[in-house]
């Protein structure tokens, strides 16, 4: 059975679509079949962090007006044959998007694809809402700061709320949290909330914690999602993530300020 | 009995009139802004919209004409019919205002001490409870027992939940989420959000929690914002009630 994952936060700029890219790229290098949607139609940024934009022909929009076909428009990825990618429209607003347009596209990738990744848009305006509409799964991504884990809550309650899961009455949305830039450093200095203090406040399953790495920057300038770079730190935590999500075991990992404890160690700076 | 008398009983049974008294909110005023009483009356509204719908309504004028204002009964009773209340009576209005009343087809009642048709023993800003009828040849009453709402998931940032009884939460409320209830709110875990009590001036209602971190606590419109709660009664198990009109934080565990 097919799994719809939305990949959602309400605040901007947290980490949305390299988490959409990361987790994408993990199921499908893991065997499963997968298709990541780009939802924030006008402000497209997918195709750039999968590395695809210059094979982008048909869109999102063109498939549900009918304007192509799920095959003509979804690009398979140059690293993994396992993954597609379905862009957005870069030349339409969040109203081309209908309900009924993203449930049949949903509908058909179903038949085909074991996970369906839906990058959502920032807000909780219609694009947000129609990405998360028809989800099974929920990843929030969060920063360790107050106005995003508020926007999180905030989320939170419209997929509890809103959701065609919620309005049909069936099981809720599982929903799990991602920290994502996260520095144990900053967090031991208090500018930054800690991993207990965003739990405390949200009460969600961590499904894990991505530490602050220039490595996501350097992924996202290449076109390569960052859990293909194996040797970053923030790679292995995109890989850990998509493993705990099938059901491994995996101890939490950059949480802790390993360079303190270095410091510490050799009393130094 | 013959055909003629049992067609006149059955006559007499067709129609029969009784006396019953009804719970009817009471709208007092105390100024002649007009604008103002729009607002204030769209604000009150919209803090429990489903009770308001339609609901029967008396305007109380004593205040007002005490302390001299003029109004205008026709915008007044305008201003109330658009905010989708139902006026079923002006009290302690003056012989012009009772006049204009009428003319509009809302029947006048006297003011509260006389003898007055709508029965409103507990004047609070917005009546609700019925008085227990002592002898039974008084009217009956009409007794409606309000379930208490139980919610097990949290309320997140941005949701409203509306009681119409008791509520209790077995998780927690957070920041920018808003609790009103009619009667009192328990919840057996944090709350971080707005928690209103006894919405509708139930003013023996009373708020539990097992960590009080709330932006907003209230009880019949008695409130404090976070800023007022000091770290004594804060990050603990508390329960919160009215005494004298202000609001008593009190320290849930007693010891004895």
């Amino acid at each position: 059975m097919a799994r719809v994952i939305v990949v959602t936060s309400g605040k901007g700029g947290v980490g949305k679509t390299t988490t959409s890219a990361a987790i994408a790229m993990g199921l499908a290098k893991r065997g499963h079949k997968t298709a990541v949607i780009d939802f924030d139609v006008g402000l497209r940024n997918l195709d750039l962090i999968m590395g695809c934009e210059r094979r982008v022909v048909y869109d999102f929009v063109n498939v549900i007006n009918e304007e192509a076909t799920l095959n003509q428009a979804l690009i398979r990825d140059k690293n993994c044959n396992l993954l597609y990618i379905l862009p957005a429209s870069q030349t339409r607003d969040k109203d081309a998007l209908s309900q009924e347009g993203v449930g049949r596209v949903l509908d058909e990738l179903k038949k085909d694809f074991k996970y369906i990744v839906c990058d959502s848009p920032a807000g909780i305006e219609k694009g947000a809402h129609l990405a998360m509409y028809f989800a099974d799964d929920a990843f929030v991504v969060t920063n360790p700061e107050v106005s995003s884990v508020r926007d999180s809550d905030r989320m939170l309650g419209i997929l509890s709320s809103k959701s065609r899961r919620a309005e049909q009455n069936e099981e809720p949305i599982n929903e799990f949290l991602l920290l994502t830039r996260y520095s144990p450093e900053r967090v031991k200095l208090g500018e930054m909330l800690s991993v207990d203090d965003v739990q405390d406040i949200l009460s969600l399953h961590l499904l894990g914690v991505i530490p602050e790495s220039k490595s996501v920057l350097n992924a996202s300038n290449s076109g390569t999602p960052v859990i293909l770079d194996e040797k970053s730190d923030a790679g292995q935590a995109y890989a850990d993530i998509v493993a705990r999500y099938l059901g491994e075991e995996r101890p939490h990992r950059f949480i802790d300020d390993k360079k303190g404890f270095f410091r510490n160690l050799f009393g130094g700076k | 009995m013959s055909q003629d008398s049992k067609k006149k009983s059955n006559l007499i049974n067709a129609l029969e009139f009784k006396t019953s008294t009804f719970s009817v909110p009471v709208l007092m005023l105390a100024s002649d802004d007009m604008g103002l009483l729009e607002q204030l009356l769209a604000q009150k509204i919209k803090q429990a919209p489903e009770f308001f719908k339609n609901s029967p309504l008396v305007l109380d004028l004593q205040e007002i004409n005490k302390q001299g204002f003029i109004v205008d009964i026709i915008a007044l009773v305008d201003l109330i019919r658009k905010a989708g209340l139902i006026l079923v009576g002006v009290r302690a209005g003056n012989v012009l205002q009772n006049k204009q009343s009428l003319d509009l087809g809302v029947p006048v009642y006297a003011a509260q001490g006389r003898e007055s048709i709508v029965e409103s023993q507990r004047l609070t800003k917005f009546q609700v409870e019925t008085p227990p009828t002592i002898e039974s040849d008084k009217p009956q009453e009409i007794k409606v027992t309000v379930p208490t709402t139980l919610i097990t998931h949290p309320i997140r940032s941005g949701q409203r939940i509306y009681a119409a009884g008791d509520i209790v939460i077995m998780a927690q409320v957070s920041a920018g989420a808003e609790i009103i209830a009619e009667g009192n709110i328990h919840v057996y875990s944090t709350l971080r959000g707005r928690a209103l009590a006894g919405v509708l001036g139930d003013i023996d209602a009373r708020i539990f929690c097992f960590d009080l971190q709330a932006e907003l606590i209230s009880i019949a419109g008695n409130y404090k914002v976070s800023e007022d709660l000091g770290a004594s009664v804060r990050n603990k198990p508390v329960q919160i009630y009215l005494k004298d009109k202000s609001l008593i934080i009190k320290d849930i565990v007693l010891h004895h």
